[in-house]
């Protein structure tokens, strides 16, 4: 286990160096003198060669790469072109927002998630396990800036105490976790359906039945710890997708954190905020998978012969 | 009595095996109600997306203050805009946009990521290496927020959308392949072939992506569901299809001011998308159960 | 103390005209079609056939661990005087694992890779003595000393990943033994696992089987198995018993034509032999059984009334029950030494 988690680190570091590299690239992608756009378009001549000066704009590529990782090693990683306070604190204050939105909605798609995958997996083709299906079809079909829109619609303005806004208190937590939360319900709920019924023909069921085991415990301990491996996998990239359309669900709730952050700074041409923003936000993304890999070994005690 | 029962020698059709196969998957599609409902309702959609505009009266652009903000009536089936504009004629003509998009961009982004894929299983080595850690770096942003990046860099238009989201399928098709890709390789067919002298490229088209086929197929219609919900996110923010544009999600950004009093004008857009991507994932469940009931996405 | 003799005439299990049946959208596939055998108490009874005869389904009927689409559809499982197709499902449960045990074929998957194998044994103890989790992990070694596995005390917490898959049959028969059951039913117990590894797993539970003195039901395609382990054979084919007999009359006087090609195509050291005779043709798919006897398109002695109609088990002076024309008075044909004339009848008609 120890072997492989370093093993695991060792892994992670060329992603990490390719997300850096490709955010690094985002800025001399864009069409037009990096040093232009980072002075502004009205910017005299003058100006945007003092730019191009400050910021090293002028060195090679590889040297201007190196500066950028060791800048962003320790914590900077530029100005705001607008309001030119450090891309560093602009999102801190916005990170653990994003974060807690993620993590909620994480904890709802699961939660949800495995109770329907479970009951539909043990009525399997009944009523019940049908319509459960089809609602998880709905909620994967769903545009998740839609639903906060029909939530805000039809639930906040009519219940009244549901805020449409903001971020903080357990009603305004509410609408925009059931938002992003959704869709990682609905494909979890799939996953842990199929995994359940795919399990429950195994050898080592009819075991546990021959040994006299209820039913109940032959569902809940013998055959959900074994379903629950692959479903390990797929809450790990469902908060992928999740951290992405955190973007969607903030703008739609006007919650300040780092998604919509990325869209004002896009919309404003500031990127050296989006560079910032969308590599945290990756590199986030990475260290999650990290865990959720080494969970799944922990889980899977199968793979460590291998 | 003479007569003895020989079950050796019984008389088997000849049908060329793919043909047989083909004919196995439609027997189980057509047998699957909810897959053919999708399929359906996408041949239905592809028809309306040309022939609409043809048959919808209203203009889906010009501006009609009078008639502005109205509720679903007969002549405004969908009610209209804060401009006036008839909905419903907006979402026909929206249609050719959002299936052009999800179409060409799950195109693009499978024969990239089916060239890449096949490259790394087949070969292997050091160019599986570098490709594949290149994937896994496209992986490592998080959902929508590579076209976003994309679309950032390239500024908002429709066909920059179906560029960041055509980037945005690569990996995915290009882990699948190289997966089955390794899987026919290892089979000694392959081996035989290739000591009867022929070539990578002949070996690669016609004995190994005949093979691969169906996890491909799987995931393009799937694909086409998440492309379309991206598109129109990226919509949304105003980073996709620019107004006057009937796209559906800078349908649903544009409503959002009047949504408050004026429900229908963010319900039918919405409304629509959810009936092309419930479609597209419909169909794609089946086709995924008649073609292989082993594959996951 | 007087009727011990007595007792040990008396069978553990009577199986009467059992049908167990698949119900498919092809229709009904009759797995196990009218089925009769007692085990007596104390016995081995070896239940011999092919792939596809419907032993295993028959193992699994008295179980009563039939899945979807199957269905057990008729007759009777009497276990020590009560009819088991007449028990609750919490009943069953209370015999199974504790009074009827089971081992299955496949080693490798049969035992649940997320607990250890000591966990797996406890959990027989906890269902069926209420005892302790500690406590069940105190006699799960003893279990493992049992089936002999070397260094109990360690195994215990092992995962069943981490045995070789002979240690991981012992560990299943541990669990299946760990109550102290009556009749052990042992499906291919030994098929999945190398040969030198095979005798040993058959020595291990014909000593437990002395030892504890339980009954047993062998499930196999392997009369080699037979021979060794079992006091009655019932041979199956196509979900109906064709024969069945002790072991010695149905290795030295075997009265089926199936059986006899059965026995043709074993491997015997004490001949010289310079091929092994291989039974022609293959067993039917049981949603397309012939009419008549359904050994019949393969059997050399076949004649006409075998095509058509479907004789009954009957019993034979030697202590045989057959279910054969040949061995009856309708019998119309050549008198026939099946044993004897196998041989040339299935050159002829080959």
């Amino acid at each position: 286990m120890f072997v492989y988690t370093i093993r695991r680190i060792i892994q992670t570091i060329p992603v990490m160096i390719g997300v850096s590299l490709v955010v690094f690239l985002m800025m001399h992608l864009i069409p037009g003198d990096p040093a232009q756009i980072i002075a502004g378009e009205a910017a005299q001549e003058e100006q945007v060669e003092q730019t191009r000066e400050r910021l090293g704009l002028n060195e090679p590529l590889p040297v201007q790469y190196a500066t950028f990782v060791g800048n962003a090693v320790q914590g900077d990683l530029g100005n705001s072109i607008r309001s030119g306070r450090s891309v560093t604190s602009l999102i801190g204050d916005r990170f653990w927002i994003t974060v807690e939105l993620a993590f909620y909605s994480t904890l709802l798609s699961i939660f949800i998630g495995l109770i329907a995958g479970i009951i539909s997996a043990t009525r399997r083709n009944s009523f019940l396990d049908m319509s459960l299906m089809i609602i998880a079809l709905f909620g994967l079909s769903m545009p998740n800036f839609w639903l906060g829109l029909i939530l805000i619609q039809y639930l906040a303005l009519n219940i009244g105490w549901l805020p449409v806004s903001g971020w903080g208190t357990p009603q305004q937590i509410l609408l925009p976790v059931i938002t992003l939360g959704t869709a990682g319900a609905a494909i979890i709920a799939r996953m842990t359906r199929s995994s359940m019924l795919e399990v429950i023909h195994q050898d080592y069921i009819r075991t546990a039945r021959a040994k006299g085991v209820k039913e109940r415990y032959v569902v809940y301990k013998h055959a959900l710890r074994n379903a629950l491996i692959p479903v390990v996998t797929v809450v790990g990239l469902q908060f992928g997708v999740l951290l992405g359309g955190a973007v969607l669900t903030e703008t739609v709730f006007a919650i300040n954190g780092l998604g919509r952050l990325v869209v004002e700074a896009i919309n404003q041409r500031d990127f050296p905020v989006v560079q910032g923003s969308v590599l945290v936000l990756s590199l986030l993304f990475v260290l999650v998978n990290f865990l959720v890999d080494i969970s799944y070994r922990i889980l899977n005690k199968r793979i460590e012969l291998d | 009595m003479e007569e003895t029962v020989n079950v050796s020698t019984q008389e088997k059709k000849r049908v060329s095996p793919q043909l047989e196969n083909l004919k196995n998957v439609w027997r189980k599609l057509r047998s699957n109600y909810l897959a053919m409902a999708g399929g359906i309702l996408i041949i239905f959609f592809i028809i309306t997306s040309f022939a609409g505009p043809w048959i919808v009266q209203n203009d889906p652009l010009a501006p009609n203050v009078a008639d502005r903000l109205q509720g679903p009536s007969a002549e405004y089936w969908f009610g209209t805009d804060h401009h006036g504009r008839d909905i419903f004629a907006r979402i026909i003509h929206g249609m050719s946009i959002t299936l052009y998009i999800g179409f060409t961009s799950v195109f693009i982004g499978m024969i990239f990521g089916v060239f890449f894929g096949v490259i790394s299983g087949y070969y292997g080595k050091k160019i599986d290496a570098v490709i594949m850690r290149v994937m896994d770096v496209l992986l490592a942003f998080p959902g929508i927020l590579l076209a976003l990046g994309i679309v950032a860099v390239l500024g908002g238009s429709i066909n920059n959308v179906i560029i960041a989201i055509s980037i945005f399928s690569i990996p995915v098709f290009a882990r699948i392949v190289r997966g089955s890709t390794l899987g026919v390789r290892q089979l000694e067919y392959i081996d035989a072939v290739r000591a009867l002298g022929a070539s990578d490229t002949r070996i690669i088209f016609l004995h190994i992506l005949p093979n691969i086929m169906s996890p491909i197929i799987v995931q393009a219609t799937l694909r086409i569901a998440t492309a379309v919900l991206t598109a129109a996110g990226l919509s949304f923010l105003g980073l996709g299809a620019q107004p006057p544009d009937p796209e559906w999600g800078a349908m649903l950004a544009a409503g959002r001011d009047y949504m408050w009093e004026y429900p229908h004008i963010t319900l039918f857009p919405g409304l629509a998308i959810v009936a092309v991507v419930l479609a597209f994932n419909l169909f794609g469940d089946g086709v995924r159960d008649a073609l292989d009931p082993k594959l996951k996405t | 103390m007087e009727n011990e003799n007595m007792e040990s005439n008396e069978s553990i299990i009577k199986v009467d005209n059992l049908q167990t049946s698949f119900f498919t959208h092809k229709g009904e596939i009759k797995a196990v079609d009218g089925v009769h055998f007692d085990v007596p108490a104390g016995k081995t009874l070896g239940i011999v056939g092919e792939s596809g005869s419907g032993k295993s389904i028959t193992s699994l009927s008295i179980m009563r661990l039939i899945d979807d689409p199957g269905r057990i559809k008729g007759g009777e499982i009497i276990f020590k005087g009560e009819n088991l197709l007449e028990k609750s499902e919490a009943e069953m449960r209370s015999i199974r694992g504790n009074k009827i045990s089971m081992i299955f074929q496949e080693p490798m998957t049969s035992l649940n890779p997320v607990y250890t194998i000591g966990d797996q044994i406890a959990e027989a103890y906890q269902i069926h003595e209420g005892t302790s989790k500690k406590e069940g992990l105190r006699k799960a070694v003893d279990m493992l000393k049992l089936v002999g596995i070397p260094s109990p005390e360690r195994r215990v917490k092992a995962y069943p990943h981490e045995l070789s898959g002979g240690m991981r049959q012992r560990a299943m028969i541990a669990i299946a033994l760990a109550c102290d059951p009556e009749l052990l039913v042992a499906d291919e117990p030994t098929t999945a696992l190398d040969v030198t590894i095979q005798a040993q797993i058959l020595r291990l539970i014909s000593r437990l089987q002395d030892e504890l003195g339980m009954s047993m039901m062998l499930i196999t395609h392997d009369l080699g198995v037979v021979a060794e382990t079992c006091d009655y054979v019932a041979v199956m084919y196509a979900g109906k018993i064709v024969e069945y007999a002790d072991v010695y009359t149905l290795f030295s006087n075997p009265k089926h034509p199936y059986t006899v090609g059965l026995l043709k195509s074993l491997p015997r050291h004490d001949i010289d032999q310079d091929e092994l005779e291989v039974i022609q043709g293959m067993v039917p798919r049981p949603d397309n059984l012939p009419e008549g006897c359904r050994f019949a398109p393969r059997c050399p002695f076949a004649r006409d009334m075998c095509h058509e109609r479907l004789p009954d088990l009957e019993d034979l002076e030697g202590g045989n029950q057959v279910r054969c024309w040949i061995h009856t008075d309708q019998w119309d044909g050549p008198e026939v030494n099946v044993k004897d004339d196998y041989g040339s009848a299935q050159s002829s008609t080959s």
